[in-house]
């Protein structure tokens, strides 16, 4: 896992400016995010540290050049796969943030069923469904016939498993790469039982 | 058919109702009524003292038992890489066509099930499949069309003709194992007139080392078990043969069983067993009827039994249990927890069997092959043996060869003999590659062909399949991923995951999608595997994928697109379900491949 950070962590190291991060929800339910969050009072010291590009945090809708890129969530559509590349076009680093992005999480449970059966029971068949049909606006993305984690559709260079991830780990993380060390997490912050 | 509760009255009085008869009733229960039913389950919980959940936890284990019905004939084709190569898909393609059935699913009138199985062991008279447990062999498409009308006429397997079950020795060289004849009995005369102290000698100057392929020194592995203090010990026969490609022992307990079953006498005497047991393979169940008459024999002969030979106290008798179609049993600690009824999950080792295996009694675990070779040690002494073979590997060594060949079969060659010798003799031509010692072996290129088969250079445990330049190697190692995909047992993260992310990403490679950072992977994996799996299974899972990508980089590198990273699936066509769904096909309904 820490193998892929030592261009970062080069380049980092002694570095004055910040480090540059982008975050993108894909398809998850947005915990990541608000996880990230968690470190609360924190925020003041990481914004010292590092300085958002694309992020819902600071509503940012358009990405640059990045050292980090956090993915939340798992690729559903087709938007997310744009999302997707951009990023990865653009960070350095990407990360794929939570089970969802990691293995498809939640999501992903409706690849047990057809993309057919998924959308006829949601617009079709559902109780109470008006003027049955399959929304087909163009503004809305397709659905991929499956829910992939993201390095099943691009290159991925670090994992951050959880769901969520703690705040902790998040802290932990974003702080170790912007003093150039290299990542690691205590026991306690990567043990689920 | 008989009503399922006198049946299995019947199987409980005859054969027993300890826990450890689990698997043996399961497996009669399954070829009387071609599943386990569900009343079957709660008897057997009931009387076994195994709760179902138990029960249930075996059936899924062993790819030979269901839950629900199979066809009536019950058809699972042999496929190894060799069966492939000799056109097993099209065969199995043709006989679903013909008889209206999908692969894996029994037909609606119940009739006939048709799927694929591991390596069945006729590689040198593929292709071969398996009819109700029986192993039909060189599959043609004449003898598919039979079959089909044999089971659309509802002839009994019993009916079929004969020649469709004919599986030969093939015997094409043989050495001082295969010429020398064992008279029956006189390797237990020799331990009765010298002493299991001299033999035990015999053994260590013989050199002799265990045939299966780790290659224990045979004469310490008695001992050890020998002076393990315990009230019982065992003698076990490893034939579980499932390796990918190696059929020799097949052939040994065809022709020469009475030697294998001397042999474990033998060990029995010395190690002072009461009991042996031999572990033969599911696939090989036509063998089954043959071995219980030897044993017969030689329980007629006072061979086996009590008061062997009329010495007191030498008493030792053989019982043959079956596998179920899982390859990790031939692992030898798996092989106990089969025997003892349950899944083939490996142990923790050590301790080893020798001081703790069957019910946790020192017992001793030997392939064929050994057993063989050690009565006839016992009978023609230890510097007979040596006299052939290396230093360190002495003696001679079955090998069973297949593939683009044009004599295939089992090769009797002293250790030392090196590849293309082997290659000359059996007629191969213009190779490309050779796997030694079955998917979990070696993948030697031609300029290793000087190499010599000996623990001291590469070691083997009898198998040898040939590859001509014709041939896409990357198909093998597909095909061996596969195998170990689904010949895992599960156990451990590293094969059960990792075998199936090198399995998918060799699959990626095949189809053109995979880049250089999943051949980055593919190692890095393998690495992982090779540290970490619990048992030999999933240590020895990534070595044809490695060895390829050492030593045919090419096969690998020709198919790679120049990219840092390409998905294992188009996904644009991941979309075509919500195409058509929402008749959509504006640009935003379409992805561009790649990055
Ligand atoms: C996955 C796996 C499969 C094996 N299959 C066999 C087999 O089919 N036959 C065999 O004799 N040994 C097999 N072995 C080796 C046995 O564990 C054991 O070493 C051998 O039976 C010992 O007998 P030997 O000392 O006479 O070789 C296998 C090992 C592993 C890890
Ligand atoms: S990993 Fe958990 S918290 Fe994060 S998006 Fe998925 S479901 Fe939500
Ligand atoms: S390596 Fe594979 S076969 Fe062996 S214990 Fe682990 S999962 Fe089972």
């Amino acid at each position: 896992m820490v193998a892929q950070m030592s261009n970062i962590q080069q380049r980092n190291q002694g570095r004055k400016d910040k480090l540059i991060v982008a975050t993108a929800p894909l398809c998850g339910c947005f915990g990541c995010h608000m996880s990230l969050l968690d470190i609360d009072e924190r925020i003041f010291e990481l914004v010292e540290l590092v300085e958002f590009d694309r992020t819902p945090v600071t509503d940012i809708k358009t990405i640059g050049k990045c050292d980090i890129g956090l993915i939340e969530g798992g690729v559903a559509n087709a938007h997310n796969v744009h999302d997707l590349r951009e990023f990865r076009a653009n960070c350095d680093t990407l990360v794929a943030v939570g089970s969802c992005a990691v293995t498809g999480g939640i999501p992903a449970m409706r690849n047990q069923f057809d993309l057919k059966e998924c959308l006829e029971e949601a617009y079709i068949h559902g109780i109470g469904v008006e003027n049955p049909h399959v929304p087909n606006d163009v503004e809305i993305p397709l659905l991929l016939d499956k829910v992939h984690p993201i390095h099943e559709v691009v290159r991925v260079d670090y994992f951050l498993p959880g769901c969520p991830p703690s705040a902790d780990t998040f802290w932990q993380f974003l702080t170790d790469v912007a003093a150039g060390n290299e990542v690691s997490f205590p026991y306690s912050l990567i043990h689920y039982d | 058919m008989q009503d399922l509760d006198s049946f299995l009255h019947g199987l409980l009085a005859e054969s027993g109702d300890t826990p450890d008869r689990l698997l043996q009733h399961l497996i009669a229960v399954q070829k009387q009524y071609s599943h386990i039913p569900y009343d079957a389950i709660q008897v057997l919980s009931e009387r076994l003292g195994i709760p179902p959940v138990q029960i249930y936890s075996v059936i899924e284990y062993y790819a030979f038992l269901h839950r629900n019905p199979r066809g009536k004939y019950d058809i699972r084709f042999s496929d190894n890489i060799t069966d492939r190569m000799l056109g097993n898909r099209l065969l199995m393609q043709g006989m679903c066509k013909k008889l209206a059935v999908e692969p894996g699913i029994p037909r609606d009138d119940g009739k006939v099930t048709i799927e694929m199985t591991s390596c069945t062991g006729l590689c040198d008279q593929g292709p071969a499949l398996l009819v109700n447990g029986i192993a039909v062999s060189k599959l043609t498409e004449m003898r598919i069309h039979k079959m089909v009308g044999l089971i659309e006429a509802g002839v009994p397997v019993g009916k079929w003709p004969g020649k469709f079950f004919i599986v030969e020795d093939n015997i094409q060289r043989r050495d001082m194992l295969l010429n020398k004849r064992l008279i029956k009995g006189s390797a237990l005369e020799s331990l009765l007139v010298k002493g299991a102290d001299a033999i035990l000698n015999d053994l260590d100057e013989s050199g002799l080392r265990g045939r299966g392929g780790a290659g224990f020194k045979a004469g310490t592995k008695w001992r050890l078990c020998r002076d393990a203090a315990a009230d019982e010990h065992y003698v076990v026969c490893n034939a579980d043969e499932g390796e990918p490609g190696t059929f020799k022992d097949r052939v040994l307990l065809n022709s020469y069983a009475d030697s294998v079953f001397e042999g474990m006498t033998l060990c029995g005497g010395i190690v002072g067993a009461r009991k042996g047991f031999l572990y033969l393979r599911g696939e090989y169940l036509y063998l089954l009827k043959t071995l219980e008459n030897t044993l017969q024999e030689r329980r007629d002969a006072n061979l086996l039994g009590n008061n062997i030979l009329g010495q007191e106290g030498f008493d030792f008798d053989i019982e043959i249990h079956l596998g179920a179609g899982a390859y990790v049993c031939g692992e030898e600690s798996a092989l106990i927890e089969s025997l003892e009824g349950k899944r083939g999950i490996p142990r923790k080792r050590p301790p080893f069997p020798v001081t703790s295996g069957y019910m946790q009694k020192p017992t001793v675990v030997n392939n064929v092959e050994t057993l063989l070779a050690a009565a006839r040690i016992a009978v023609y002494g230890g510097d007979w043996f040596r006299s052939a073979g290396t230093p360190e590997s002495t003696g001679t060594k079955l090998f069973s060869i297949s593939g683009d060949c044009e004599r295939p079969g089992v090769y009797e060659y002293p250790f030392g003999v090196t590849i293309r010798q082997v290659l000359e003799d059996c007629g191969a031509l213009d190779t490309q590659a050779v796997q030694l010692s079955g998917a979990a072996g070696f993948t030697i290129p031609p300029q290793e062909f000087y190499r010599q088969i000996a623990f001291e250079d590469v070691p083997s445990g009898g198998s040898l399949m040939v590859f001509n330049r014709q041939r896409d190697l990357l198909k093998m190692v597909l095909n061996f991923t596969r195998f170990f995909c689904h010949e895992s047992c599960g156990f451990c993260t590293p094969c059960r995951i990792g075998g199936r992310l090198m399995n998918d990403l060799v699959e990626k490679v095949m189809v053109g999608y995979a880049t250089s950072y999943d051949i980055h992977e593919l190692k890095k994996i393998g690495r992982v595997l090779q540290k970490s799996a619990h048992c030999g299974l999933g240590t020895t899972a990534p070595n044809a994928v490695l060895d390829t990508l050492q030593k045919f980089p090419g096969t690998y590198s020709r198919r790679l697109v120049n990219k840092s990273y390409e998905p294992a699936f188009n996904l644009d066509k991941a979309l075509e379900v919500s195409r058509q769904l929402t008749g959509r096909d504006d640009e935003e309904a379409h992805l561009r491949l790649g990055n």
